[in-house]
């Protein structure tokens, strides 16, 4: 039991990419589900404890070692980046894409309310998003959806672990009342 | 308007908004009313001003914000002629659904937005382990491998053209394929198997209209960066590499 722990963990030391379950199992094909996700939680458990810098972390379907989010500031004065913040246009655009998509760049802009050929061209850059085809209607116009290096980026799990859009909505209407008072302070 | 000076209650600092949905928003906050019972005069007054501002510090005004303003002026002329010959029975909608139905669906995706950014992100909060990336070495051999541009493809191209039938006679046909499902063809090549080498995507192709379109679909796929091509310097061997693993998305599939 130890040893199927000790070689995942070894499996996910040198993975580049979240390692998804499929691809361990493939490769310790003697081993058990049960057994192989069992180890999997105990890692898990093992990292999130107050010795380790870095946790066990599920994110785009698969495990990836990532450090604390406590650990970042050392982690940024040692790798010397500032963090490329995403603008304000570039989060709802992603936002819409992520909670609609498969979505057109009209229907994106129907709700922004303003052009986001840019917005777009910059996210299918950084390969948030993507093209995943073309609508069959006059025009032909593209269709787009996010990608996994957006549930990377994000640190999700996968694309149904985004609250839902209900949850977000009993949120919101709250919010424009609330955050009206704080925006008046 | 209002004929009280406007000019002593501008503030200085100019905040820019996203959109006209982003103004209206804030306008709807900062007046503390009812997202469902908008003041439209009071709310169409203090945008218009806005816009005011905005010429007045030579910002152009987009476009969006002049449609928004109309829709605006338009509400406003309905809610103060009530439609004639309309049926009493027949309750008729709040002439301002119109503009509520879109500002709460954007309040949504504002919630939505905060939300990304306010989770755990790549780069920023949580980091991972730099591996470079074994696609750049053939291990086995150790040999180096460049990543390709346009100039290398094409004379890959080339070399494939050679070796196609020669033209045929106006040989007329319809479309057999398009680009689109080129793409796709190319695309689940490459999820099947780790790479592929660039002549074996022409192997079986003769025409040169399908080369052309499997070219073209190669060049689109490195633009939108869903694949990248690399080169085995000795041999000039261009493989394509899919770019991100699993590259389909999660709303895509399920």
């Amino acid at each position: 039991m130890s040893q199927v722990r000790a070689i995942i963990e070894s499996l996910l030391f040198v993975s580049e990419v979240p390692l998804s379950l499929t691809k361990i199992k493939s490769v310790l094909s003697m081993y058990t589900h049960v057994e192989i996700t069992e180890a999997l939680q105990q890692l898990q458990q093992e990292y999130a404890g107050d010795k380790h810098g870095f946790s066990l972390a599920e994110v785009a379907q698969g495990y990836q070692f990532r450090s604390k989010p406590e650990y970042g500031e050392w982690i940024r004065t040692l790798k010397r980046i500032t963090p490329a913040r995403l603008s304000q246009a570039a989060l709802e655009t992603l936002a819409i894409i992520a909670y609609k998509q498969p979505i057109l760049r009209a229907e994106i802009e129907s709700i922004r309310g303003v052009d986001v050929g840019g917005v777009l061209r910059m996210l299918l850059e950084k390969k948030l998003i993507k093209i995943l085809g073309r609508k069959n209607v006059p025009g032909r116009p593209i269709i787009y959806g996010t990608t996994q290096r957006f549930l990377e980026v994000f640190s999700l799990k996968d694309i149904s672990s985004l609250p839902t859009m209900e949850e977000i909505g009993d949120l919101s209407d709250q919010s424009v009342t609330e955050i009206a008072a704080e925006e008046n302070e | 308007m209002s004929t009280t000076s406007k000019t002593d209650e501008y503030q200085v600092q100019l905040e820019i908004f996203e959109g006209p949905m982003d103004l209206l928003l804030h306008l709807i906050r900062k007046n503390k009313v009812d997202i469902y019972d908008i003041p439209i005069a009071l709310i169409m007054d203090q945008y218009l001003a806005y816009l005011d501002m905005m010429r007045s510090f030579n910002i152009d005004v987009a476009g969006e914000f002049l449609e928004t303003a109309a829709t605006l002026a338009y509400i406003k002329s309905r809610l103060l002629v009530p439609r004639i010959g309309a049926d009493e029975d027949e309750q008729e909608e709040d002439p301002r659904m119109e503009l509520v139905r879109p500002l709460l669906e954007y309040a949504k995706i504002r919630e939505a937005a905060q939300t990304l950014a306010d989770s755990l992100q790549l780069g920023r909060d949580v980091h991972v382990r730099n591996i470079p990336s074994e696609e750049l070495w053939d291990l086995e051999s150790g040999e180096e491998i460049a990543e390709v541009g346009l100039f290398e493809l094409v004379s890959a191209l080339h070399e494939v053209l050679k070796k196609a039938e020669p033209d045929e006679l106006m040989q007329m046909s319809a479309d057999t394929m398009r680009l689109k499902d080129r793409i796709n063809q190319l695309m689940e090549i490459l999820a099947g198997v780790s790479s592929v080498t660039f002549h074996e995507l022409f192997a079986e192709q003769a025409r040169k209209a399908d080369i052309v379109l499997t070219f073209l679909a190669i060049l689109e796929l490195v633009r939108l960066q869903m694949i990248r091509a690399f080169q085995h310097q000795p041999s000039r061997i261009i493989r394509l590499y899919l770019a991100v693993e699993d590259g389909i998305a999660p709303g895509a599939t399920e």
